[in-house]
């Protein structure tokens, strides 16, 4: 059967839960093969193992750390030059996309990003994307070359399929281009405790209404009750009242929960880019001709500073 | 110094028109207005930023796209950039990503440079990986989605912010930089920047001119195929209460009979 590559997504080991939805993803086309660059391969490779990586190809270098993009670049592209892949499968962060992108080129081959869905196709793997602030749904595909493929998270449940996961030693010879961005210093981003916002069931998000840094406590109670992620709208985050990294829309991050609860956000189209292919939706604005309205399955029209509250301490009553 | 600064931008449909595609599966540019791309006039700011404070600094604006994507230009040299390149061949209908960075590329060979300043994504197919094919292909340093730049000494530094970290990034010229909505707010185009963009010169230059075959872009150069593009239905509206007291038990209500609860 054909290999499948998937590069695996991970901090110092630990395997990011992206990883092993693309794995799920891979086992359609063919048997999947993961890459691990840096540190934590051990650690890794009976997680990947239990999702069904048949080989885990690794390769621990202090380029991967020090210099931006290309060293990985480099490695999946030995990868590929050892495995001869039907595909490869990408994490759609924006290291991800940059690194699929680089290597398609060099590959000559065709790239797909943001993939939703994948599925195995008399030519190749097909890629359902959700385009135009989710208007359209589109499937395609590569005609050229090995596919490579980024995908979304969330895009599937990840279930596990013990395999074999033999680790086996990658051997990468960096090119010129791969010291060119030095990765001067890294800070990491502090935990806040919640879900990862694109990796949650629900999310909880708000807005303008919101009206202030301070108030965020009151969406951050409800996300706490609902053990959700909080987002913030693109005004919310303009203003300065959320981080840039929480925020849900074109320009942000794009979500796909179970639940999306939306507070104080009114819905432009820059928003709805990012949360309506939620499985459902609900709001709470004090405007009742707000777009959000057109989108949901249950809204309030209303006060957030008393239904938000309000809301916690019921969800609380009844999870007792 | 002098510093030859190149920015690429797009012109897409609006985002807040009905866009749509064609029948042969291409984004239509027809029925909704365009304009130069919303993330783009970040990279406009940014490399005239960087030339206000740089001696000798040129910038150019390129584009490829058709007939109408000269208004992305116009807006770019309103805003205060130097002059415009607008590549356009009716066998660019339907070039992919790759085979847009290759004319790209050839494009910004031609004019020349020193640095490369690009938006995060297109606001139409809003891939982001055009900046990092550039780079491939122009083979220099890429230093992408930043949310902070600055430009001394032969160097280009800045920071970015990923999922698990800030990194703070350095890199020699030549470079391709990429900059987020999080740089700094786009300056609108004066009176005087409006009236001043008219003298500015735009070339127009076709494949022939870039030495790119023909079959190597457009719809048969491509190496991805949609097969096909369906309208999402929309939302159906659901419940909708008014707060009388009880709204967010209500809501908790929904939430218990959903299972969220």
């Amino acid at each position: 059967m054909a290999e499948v590559l998937v590069l695996v997504d991970h901090v110092d080991g630990s395997v990011r839960k992206p990883t092993l939805e693309l794995l799920t993803l891979a086992r359609r086309i063919g048997d999947p093969v993961a890459v691990h660059l840096g540190p934590g391969a051990d650690e890794a490779a009976s997680v990947l193992a239990e999702y069904g990586a048949t080989r885990v190809l690794v390769a621990d270098a202090p380029e991967f750390a020090d210099y931006l993009v290309v060293p990985k670049v480099d490695a999946v592209e030995a990868a590929v030059a050892a495995v001869s892949p039907a595909a490869v499968l990408v994490p759609s962060s924006s290291d991800g996309k940059e690194i699929a992108a680089r290597l398609a080129l060099r590959l000559e081959s065709g790239l797909i990003t943001d993939a939703v869905d994948l599925t195995a196709g008399d030519e190749g793997p097909v890629a359902t994307q959700s385009v135009f602030a989710a208007g359209f749904t589109t499937r395609s595909r590569i005609t050229r070359g090995t596919p490579v493929i980024t995908v979304k998270p969330n895009s599937t449940s990840p279930e596990a399929a013990p395999a074999a996961g033999a680790v086996e030693q990658l051997e990468v010879a960096f090119g010129e281009l791969a010291t060119g961005t030095t990765v001067v210093s890294r800070t990491p981003r502090a935990s806040t405790g919640r879900p990862e916002l694109t990796e949650a069931a629900i999310v909880v998000s708000g807005g303008r209404g919101v009206n202030g840094a301070e108030n965020f406590a009151l969406i951050e109670a409800l996300a706490d009750s609902l053990g959700a992620a909080v987002g913030a709208s693109r005004a919310a985050v303009d203003a300065g009242w959320y981080p840039h990294a929480s925020q849900v829309g074109q320009t942000g991050k794009t979500v796909s929960p179970q639940l999306y609860v939306a507070a104080g956000i009114s819905g432009a189209i820059q928003h709805r880019a990012g949360m309506q292919t939620s499985k459902t939706i609900v709001a709470v604005n004090k405007d009742s001709e707000a777009p959000i309205f057109e989108l949901v399955d249950f809204g309030v029209v209303g006060d957030l500073f008393t239904v938000v509250p309000a809301l916690t301490d019921e969800v609380k009553n009844r999870k007792g | 110094m002098s510093l030859r600064i190149v920015v690429c931008v797009k012109y897409v449909p609006d985002a807040s028109g009905d866009r749509a595609f064609t029948e042969d599966l291409t984004t239509d540019r027809e029925s909704v207005d365009g304009l130069l791309s919303e993330l783009d006039e970040y990279a406009v700011e940014q490399a005239l930023q960087i030339a206000g404070s740089t001696d000798g600094a040129e910038v150019t604006v390129v584009t490829v796209g058709p007939e109408d994507a000269e208004d992305a230009v116009r807006k770019a040299l309103q805003m205060g950039a130097d002059k415009g390149v607008h590549v356009e061949d009716d066998d660019l209908h339907g070039t992919d990503a790759l085979g847009t960075s290759l004319v790209l590329a050839a494009a910004i060979e031609k004019t020349g440079y020193d640095l490369v300043v690009c938006g995060m994504a297109s606001t139409d197919g809003v891939m982001g990986v055009l900046p990092a094919l550039l780079a491939e292909r122009l083979r220099v340093p890429q230093v992408t989605l930043l949310s902070e730049v600055a430009v001394a000494d032969g160097a280009v530094t800045g920071r970015r912010d990923g999922d698990a970290a800030s990194e703070q990034l350095s890199a020699s010229l030549p470079a391709v930089v990429s900059v987020t909505d999080q740089s700094g707010e786009a300056r609108y185009p004066s009176f005087k920047g409006i009236m001043a963009a008219k003298k500015k010169p735009v070339e127009t230059w076709d494949l022939d001119d870039l030495d790119i075959e023909a079959d190597t872009v457009g719809l048969t150069g491509a190496w991805s195929a949609v097969e096909d593009a369906t309208a999402r239905p929309p939302r159906t509206a659901g419940e909708i209460v008014t707060d009388e007291g009880e709204g967010g038990k209500q809501l908790a209500g929904y939430l218990a009979e959903h299972k969220f609860i």
